[in-house]
């Protein structure tokens, strides 16, 4: 599962986030026949033309992921960078496999190819849900289901720290921690990081790859300058 | 989880990355050390930190040396510098915390990695909430709280007395002894998780009262709960029924997820389909 249900935000700060993900049913009840695995390949194979930010296996992971060095100099070796290579050559059993995109006219023609390559695969749109709709009207497509975020009770849109919430809510496993998010704030207000380092420094945790380093980008350049 | 005293040179990076915020530098040790109370087993440490192996010895020596002139030794944020986590081999019922937490580590009773079902994810295979329908996922411990089974129970017992009936798949059912009563196993109910999801579907003239329901528990237990609220549209793809009974109740949904129904029985044989070429520069995007 992706979790991307519950990213903490008002509409309008998900204008560069959309989640289009695939998933085979794996219930035997369902009665799903077929190769998932093939048709999930295809899916981020395609979806890798659409510019998107990042893939992720939910498996293997996303685009950044942790290193492991076995010399004392790695230390202060080149850090690693997005590599979506890798997620697409690390499939290796069908799963939810997602594509995170910035910009609504690249979600929305992938979604419009993706309707027309007819693979038989669940798709779901991960984003406001006007974002969602829209991406749906280019397409042709009407909505099938849907699942509202009801939001964290008693969480309101002022509450202090929110933007630690946005953050650490882009895994929405919860691996990316409130605290992690602090600190990273904290380094960009200093500007002992860059918000692209810190947003790919935290994405490195999310291990299913569905964080969204640009909007992490955008919301750590507000933190940098105050903007609440 | 367990952090080798021999390796950790107390940098304090893993106690900011702990989402639990579970680890903590032991002033007497001088080393990172775990609260296993609040230790949920998500792995985040041991999977999330980048793995460097700069000699511990020499390490804390260059950090008392700098202390000294006020300058600090620090890696990049993700990084252990000595690789210092390990992880214990867990038994019952703790083992069950990382089936919770740690996201790549599938449930045996549903073989779905995570804290939940395909809720209507795969809804236009399944059917699985039909018109008329609602499933609800109501999800305790997010975002870093944390949540102990008998909040689940909590929550799962005063749904079992209105008579709802829990997704037989979802893990938290499959840890209840009486699906009736809600009742979970007591061998687990002071293990805590990283977040879990009970899921149920009722008729939609019963959303506004199970709404309710969560709202009364939600103030008796020490964790955060937020709800998804799964329905299916109508021929149109519009949804006109649930949305103003959320709406009534004090609720503005910005966001959702979207099941646009490519979904099907048979999924397509590509055996002679035409390849694509995925995008040429793919790496530093």
């Amino acid at each position: 599962m992706t979790n991307t249900l519950h990213r903490y935000g008002k509409a309008e700060t998900f204008v560069d986030d959309y989640i289009v993900f695939s998933l085979p049913a794996k219930s035997k009840m369902a009665g799903q026949t077929g190769d998932a695995l093939a048709a999930q390949k295809r899916f981020m194979t395609i979806a890798s033309q659409y510019h998107p930010v990042s893939l992720g296996d939910a498996l293997h992971g996303g685009a950044l992921r942790p290193t492991k060095s076995n010399s004392i100099f790695g230390h202060w070796g080149k850090r690693n960078k997005p590599n979506l290579r890798k997620v697409l050559a690390g499939m290796s059993k069908a799963g939810t496999m997602a594509a995170v995109f910035d910009k609504r006219e690249n979600a929305e023609a992938f979604v419009k190819r993706i309707k027309e390559e007819e693979l038989g695969i669940s798709v779901n749109i991960s984003s406001s849900i006007e974002n969602a709709k829209n991406a749906c009207k280019v397409a042709g497509i009407p909505r099938h289901s849907i699942a509202y975020s009801l939001g964290f009770e008693h969480v309101g849109d002022n509450t202090p720290g929110k933007q630690a919430i946005m953050l650490s809510t882009m895994c929405g496993h919860g691996m990316v921690s409130i605290n992690l998010a602090q600190k990273m704030m904290s380094f960009v207000r200093e500007n002992r990081r860059s918000p692209r380092e810190a947003a790919e420094a935290m994405s490195r945790f999310c291990s299913c790859g569905i964080f969204n380093t640009t909007r992490a980008k955008r919301i750590l350049e507000d933190v940098r300058i105050g903007v609440k | 989880m367990r952090i080798n005293p021999k390796k950790c040179v107390a940098c304090g990076n893993c106690t900011y990355v702990c989402p639990m915020g579970a680890i903590y530098i032991d002033p007497l040790l001088q080393r990172a050390t775990i609260n296993r109370d609040e230790c949920v087993e998500c792995y985040a440490c041991y999977n999330g930190l980048s793995k460097e192996v700069l000699p511990p010895a020499t390490v804390r020596f260059v950090r008392r040396t700098l202390a000294n002139f006020r300058v600090r030794f620090e890696p990049e944020p993700d990084v252990c510098p000595t690789t210092a986590f390990e992880p214990d081999k867990l038994e019952w019922p703790r083992v069950v915390r990382r089936a919770f937490s740690d996201p790549r580590v599938p449930h045996e009773s549903t073989g779905v990695s995570g804290r939940g079902t395909e809720e209507v994810k795969t809804n236009d295979v399944t059917d699985r909430v039909g018109i008329g329908e609602v499933g609800f996922t109501i999800e305790l411990g997010r975002p870093g709280i944390g949540a102990r089974f008998r909040d689940f129970q909590e929550m799962s017992r005063a749904l079992a007395a209105v008579g709802v009936s829990f997704e037989k798949n979802n893990p938290i059912t499959t840890l209840m002894t009486n699906v009736e009563t809600g009742d979970i196993r007591e061998d687990i109910l002071n293990e805590k998780v990283m977040s879990a999801i009970i899921e149920i579907k009722v008729p939609v003239e019963r959303c506004e009262e199970i709404i309710r329901i969560v709202w009364d528990v939600e103030k008796r237990i020490p964790t955060q709960v937020v709800m998804g609220v799964g329905v299916r549209c109508d021929e149109d793809g519009e949804e006109k029924i649930v949305l103003p009974i959320l709406e009534k109740l004090g609720y503005d949904p910005q966001r959702a997820k979207t099941n646009i129904g490519l979904g099907r029985k048979v999924i397509r044989d590509l055996t002679n389909a035409a390849p694509v070429e995925a995008f040429k520069e793919l790496e530093n995007a």
